[in-house]
């Protein structure tokens, strides 16, 4: 057995996320609300050599096949991820993750003045492509990506 | 009257200003000028307006019941939170469900941002935004808009500048936004360095290519001007206010300057001032916020005849 095969051995059922860049393969778990206490087996496998990105993580979660709008918000952090759903040891869903154009549940605005604060309703940011942004569709407050995703991995880190 | 436009007004929430195209908006000038020429009819009898205003207002409050009252229509509603059963602790969306089931169309003012469009997602009659905290004042730039269109025409030529409170006043955001749609030859925006505009709302206006430079002296691009649209330093919207006592006095727009600008530079403000428009101006042929004001009357008929279904009415 290579050492390749030792460290990324196969699952036979599951999600694979692929092509993780570097140092991200933990941030891509948090985000995913996946703590480690769900009782199924993950790997994960962090700054292994890579053709694509010279460097890259990568994550199995066995018996746990997750949607596309489960993985689409991976895009946010890990915009290269490949999603490898596998059945019977075998690859039968590959896909990219896509940054959704409306995401939503995951944290509250972090604007105080926003109406989603004060009636205690879930608001939903839209991400504007052009500008790596997304912004609240109800106060139209905008953060940059890396300002969102610290806010969503606070917030999933008091859960 | 162009019946696809009239029928894209019809039932519409009006929650930005952004959500007009620029065909809609020139609709709705042309309806505003033959109010205006020929006075209003009853187009909008039986139908009811509430208002809501969660907020104090004058001049808004005021021009939509007019406008409403000189169509024939009966308004209801409150204008403050006292005395109604938000002072209990009513939610907003309680608030504007029972409305709805009251009113054809509902006129919401509130302090925080994205109350109109949580009221439109409740509200099965169209909702008008009056004013949602910093965010947005959609019908005070159309009136904005239209002042300019009717006493200087065409926006594209002229030289636009906007000096004061760029940073939490509403009707900033909602005037660059409709200057998007119309393209100005060029916006000057003219602040104290703690007034300057929001990052999101500037990158937002350059997406869009208008030309928008920042300066920090009015002096610098008076004689370019064509347009001068001054604002109120937005007390009740700081959140510190140590910052406000910092910039309270730091811009005021005098007659002295009627010495080096434009003979024709038009004066805007949407009002109320304070003392950032000096009286000494009132007098001189470039102040016209009183005229904007009163345009405030026809401009909100027109919206209401269109988002009620009763323009058909109005011309016949």
């Amino acid at each position: 057995m290579s050492i390749r095969e030792l460290i990324v051995s196969k699952i036979k059922d599951g999600t694979v996320i692929d092509h993780i860049p570097a140092g991200k393969a933990f941030e891509v778990l948090k985000v995913l609300g996946i703590t480690g206490k769900e009782g199924i087996r993950i790997a994960v496998v962090v700054n292994v050599e890579s053709s694509k990105l010279g460097r890259k993580d990568i994550v199995k979660i066995e018996n746990r096949f997750l949607s596309k709008e489960e993985t689409d918000i991976v895009a946010l952090i890990a915009p290269t991820a490949t999603i490898n759903i596998v059945r019977n040891f075998e690859v039968v869903e590959k896909r990219k993750v896509s940054i959704p154009k409306y995401i939503s549940k995951l944290i509250k605005c972090p604007n105080k003045t926003c109406i989603t604060r004060h009636e205690g309703i879930e608001t939903t940011f839209e991400t504007l492509d052009s500008s790596l942004r997304v912004r609240c569709i109800y106060c139209g407050i905008e953060l940059s990506y890396s300002e969102f995703i610290d806010l969503i991995l606070k917030e999933l880190s008091k859960s | 009257m162009n019946s696809s436009i009239a029928s894209r007004f019809k039932g519409r929430d009006v929650i930005s200003v952004l959500d007009f195209s620029k065909e809609d908006i020139e609709y709705l000038f042309k309806l505003t000028d033959h109010y205006l020429s020929n006075g209003y009819k009853e187009v909008l009898r039986g139908k009811v307006m509430a208002v809501a205003f969660f907020e104090p207002s004058t001049r808004t409050r005021l021009s939509f019941e007019a406008a409403m009252s000189r169509l024939g229509g009966s308004v209801i509603g409150f204008s403050s939170e006292e005395g109604t059963s938000v002072a209990k602790g009513e939610k907003f969306i309680d608030t504007i469900r029972m409305l709805d089931s009251y009113a054809d169309v509902i006129v919401v003012r509130h302090r925080y941002e994205g109350s109109a469009k949580l009221a439109a997602e409740v509200a099965e009659h169209p909702v008008i935004n009056a004013g949602d905290g910093r965010n947005e004042h959609p019908t005070q730039a159309l009136l904005d808009l239209y002042t300019i269109y009717r006493l200087r025409g065409d926006v594209s030529s002229l030289v636009i500048g906007l000096i004061g409170d760029l940073k939490y006043a509403r009707v900033v955001n909602s005037f660059l936004y409709i200057l998007t749609i119309f393209k100005p030859k060029k916006v000057y925006l003219i602040s104290h360095p703690l007034l300057r505009l929001r990052e999101d709302v500037r990158r937002f206006i350059e997406s869009r290519n208008v030309k928008v430079e920042e300066v920090f002296d009015i002096n610098e691009v008076l004689s370019e001007l064509d347009v001068l649209y001054v604002t109120r330093i937005q007390k009740e919207r700081f959140p510190d206010p140590l910052e406000y006592e910092k910039v309270k006095n730091a811009y005021r727009v005098t007659a002295e300057i009627t010495k080096r600008c434009k003979d024709d530079l038009i004066i805007l403000h949407p009002l109320p001032r304070v003392d950032e428009l000096d009286r000494s101006l009132d007098s001189t042929k470039h102040a016209v916020y009183f005229k904007q004001a009163s345009f405030g009357v026809p401009l909100r008929a027109a919206l209401l005849t269109l988002i009620l279904g009763g323009v058909e009415g109005v011309y016949t």
